[in-house]
């Protein structure tokens, strides 16, 4: 299987090629539109803040060319937020795959920002949840939260529930880091990587 | 739901290998960093911490080789510190599988890093670590009793204090603090646990908690009495007193929110 990473200067790559070893799969660090095309499978991290990430994917002419994808592909923590069709910080369009959008958390909402650390997730549905219960914890690190909506596979709260995954047809989000997220994060990977279209 | 208190261990390293010392002297050997990592990330750890703690005293950058030789066993998050002083830097970490970055003497010397850094990376992937003790006598513009700031590894005296500098660094863009009381560090006798409260009333990001825990006990104090969101420990762990598991037991015990 040919797993590919997108490498576009966003950081954390080294975490997921980690976790993907972890599950069997050397993966392809690249931002080469034909490997791409041919991957069985895409990844599209992210970390960091999202128009410097949209313009470093402008740079390689991806923007127009990730939404014609149609293998499996994931989205991580902003690489998620990439996949929905506005973004908040830096207010940026994204990539519009799943339409919803991307907000900062309230600051007058009684909560520390960023949400950082372990919270649960409930309201799993979609093969890639398969066999992670509602109340499993996950691991969070994000300022801005993608808005509830009919694409949302899980839910979680903080000062307000949001969209902790998403899935579309082929494009799946994780606003959670599964490759950082222990034992249930390595359920996730390994769901999406045995999916098959 | 709220989010779990995390318990962080921390190896501190030198030349390679994990040291402890007592307020930031007399540094012994502790172990293998990778050995102990590992160790720390199967008992269930929320998080660890790295401090090259020679770096900015010797005026070199983080160790690359080291961070990843620890990289590749965690599946926990990931904070690397220690003579971070660019954002090319900060790159090159994450790179070699850091999650965060913990700036302290270069933001000292120059607070636009945390800006710079927040703006490229994100402010959740900055931690702002800050050494401090609690003064006898007046330094600079304060008073006997505030807490001044050093850095190269508690060295050197900077005539700042704590809580307008940790106000300056959130307000510059810092994701979370790191306060360490260097005046409890390795003393084993518990957390400076007014300086936490304090901390954590006066910013609206988080706190991590650093230097003093002798016991799962010392922990739980801490949570029960202020407001900090994570414990950072070392000693007590890598002597092999405690098991992170133990802990948590006993801060579920209490009331606290712990992931098991």
């Amino acid at each position: 299987m040919k797993v590919t990473i997108i490498d576009y200067g966003a950081g954390n790559i080294f975490s997921v090629q980690s976790a993907l070893r972890r599950l069997g799969v050397e993966p392809i660090l690249t931002d080469d539109k034909a490997t791409l095309f041919t991957a069985d499978k895409i990844i599209l991290p992210g970390v960091g803040e999202a128009a410097y990430a949209m313009e470093q994917l402008r740079k390689r002419d991806l923007v127009e060319f990730i939404p014609t994808l149609t293998q499996p592909l994931m989205g991580i923590c902003l690489g998620m937020q990439l996949l929905c069709n506005h973004t908040d910080e830096g207010n940026v369009e994204c990539l519009g795959i799943i339409p919803t959008n991307v907000k900062r958390f309230p600051s007058d909402a009684g909560v520390k920002i960023p949400h950082v650390g372990w919270n649960s997730i409930s309201g799993v549905t979609s093969p890639i949840m398969e066999g992670v219960e509602s109340g499993s914890y996950l691991y969070f690190v994000h300022s801005y939260y993608a808005e509830l909506c009919e694409w949302s596979i899980a839910e979680c709260n903080y000062a307000l529930p949001f969209a902790a995954a998403l899935g579309k047809d082929n494009f799946y989000g994780c606003q959670f880091h599964p490759e950082k997220s222990a034992l249930v994060g390595e359920k996730i990977l390994d769901n999406f990587l045995k999916l098959t279209i | 739901m709220a989010l779990a208190k995390r318990i962080i261990p921390c190896l501190d390293v030198k030349d390679g290998r994990c040291v402890k010392g007592v307020n930031f002297q007399n540094l012994v050997d502790a172990g293998d960093i990778v050995e102990l990592a590992t160790r720390y990330s199967e008992q269930g750890a929320d998080e660890l911490v790295f401090l090259d703690i020679t770096a900015s005293y010797d005026k070199r950058e983080t160790e690359q080789s080291w961070v990843r030789s620890v990289a590749e066993v965690l599946n926990i998050p990931f904070t690397v510190g220690g003579g971070i002083s660019s954002e090319k830097q900060v790159e090159l970490l994450l790179k070699q599988g850091a999650d965060k970055v913990s700036v302290n003497s270069a933001a000292i010397r120059n607070p636009e890093l945390i800006t710079r850094i927040a703006k490229e990376f994100g402010s959740q992937c900055v931690v702002v670590a800050i050494d401090a003790k609690r003064e006898d006598k007046p330094f600079g513009t304060y008073r006997a009793g505030d807490w001044q700031l050093y850095v190269q590894g508690g060295r050197k005296p900077v005539g700042m204090e704590l809580m307008s500098w940790a106000k300056q660094a959130e307000e510059l863009g810092a994701g979370e603090i790191l306060f360490t009381s260097m005046d409890h560090d390795g003393t084993n006798n518990g957390f400076a646990i007014e300086q936490y409260d304090r901390l954590s009333n006066s910013l609206s990001i988080p706190i991590i908690a650093s230097g003093g825990a002798g016991s799962a006990q010392h922990i739980v104090e801490l949570f029960q009495n202020s407001g900090a969101d994570a414990a950072l420990a070392a000693g007590i762990f890598h002597r092999g007193e405690v098991t992170i598991a133990q802990v948590k037991q006993l801060m579920i015990n209490a009331g606290i929110y712990a992931r098991f």
